[in-house]
Order: C-alpha cells, then structure tokens, then sequence
C-alpha cells in the first residue's frame, strides 16, 4: 500500500462517510431548511473528498482536468441551486420551524 | 477501494429516494431528486472508474450540468406556473 493508495483510501472513505451523512440528514432533520443543509453536504463535502481521492488514482492529465471540471461546476452551482429552492420555498409561504416546540410537525405550512 | 464508495452512493440514492417519496412538502421533492442528481454523478464517475473507462467523466459532467438546468426549470414552474410564454420576452426568473 504506497502512501497514494492509503491517501485515497482515507479520502474515499471520508466522502463515502460525507455522502452517507448527507443523506441521513435528508431523512432525518425535522424541517424543509434544516434538510436543504444535508443536500448542500452532498454537493461540497461529499463529492469533493470522493473526487479528491479518484484523482490521487488517475495518471492520464485528461481524467484530472475532466474531474476537476466536474467539480467545480457542481461546487458553484449545487449550494447555489439549494438557496434557489430555499428562496422559492419561502416565497411560496413555506415557514421554518423556529423556536423549540416539543413536538408539532415537521412543516408549517 | 472504490466499492466502498459505490455501496456509500448508493445508500444515499436510496435514502434520497425514501425522503423524495415521503417529503410532505413539494421542495422537499425537489431537494432530493437534486441530491439524486448529485449521487447519480457520484454514481456514474465511481463506475467509470471501477470499470476503468475514463469516458464515463463526460457522461458525468453532462448529468451535473442536466441536472442543474432541470432543478432552476422546476423552480421556475413553480414560481411562475409555467415555463414562460411567447409574448412577454421580458420574464425574469
């Protein structure tokens, strides 16, 4: 194992925990903003550590170039598509759960 | 190495799925099939590389690149009730 491989195995493994994480968060966070932050971890965290570790992979410069393209475009556009959604929710009447009500549910709509 | 990256994005399909079938609010459809789309080009590049075919990079930035387009193109139905009409040029998102 040259210390490439265990580089990209610890990358790789932290993404995979990321992407996991993400979507966890997307079941189980109460309320339509709080879930609008796990899809952001998916976009930057996630896909930045599991791309990070292919790149330690790869010997041919097309295959970085093309990743880091990839990259990039989802990092700018990802977080920025989410605030969009998130914009549109709250013009639309969706209120976030403020406040620590007991129990109540999850979306006040 | 890279099969515990494909088994970490397919469970996050699936639990993006589970939250886009029992989201209560409609932008809690949209917020998952998006983090669908990210995992699909999570997906589609772990794939590339396991069968070690580069190719698949391209297919992947054309999905991220789709899948922006079509998450704006949901907003704007809704916001607006359609996607724009031949009179008013001026329509802004």
């Amino acid at each position: 194992m040259s210390p490439l491989d265990i580089a990209s195995w610890a990358l790789i493994l932290v993404g995979s925990f990321a992407c996991v994480t993400a979507g966890l968060g997307l079941i189980r966070l109460p309320d339509f903003f709080c879930r609008s932050h796990a899809g952001g971890i998916m976009d930057s965290l996630g896909m930045g550590c599991l791309f990070a570790g292919m790149a330690l992979q790869t010997s041919s410069p097309l295959v970085l170039v093309k990743l880091f393209f990839i990259y990039a475009f989802v990092l700018l556009t990802g977080p920025a598509a989410i605030h969009a959604l998130a914009r549109a929710a709250l013009h639309a009447g969706l209120k976030p759960q403020l406040g620590n009500r007991a129990g109540g549910d999850s979306s006040t709509r | 190495m890279f099969a515990v990256a494909m088994i970490a994005v397919l469970v996050t399909m699936s639990l993006a799925l589970a939250r886009a079938l029992l989201g209560p609010t409609v932008y809690d459809r949209i917020l998952a099939v998006n983090s669908f789309g990210t995992a699909a080009i999570l997906f589609i590049a772990v794939l590339g590389y396991l069968t070690a075919r580069p190719e698949f990079l391209d297919i992947a930035l054309v999905y991220a690149l789709i899948n922006y387009i079509g998450t704006i193109a949901v907003l704007k139905f809704f916001k607006f009730g359609d996607l724009g009409h031949a009179d008013d040029a001026e329509d802004t998102l």
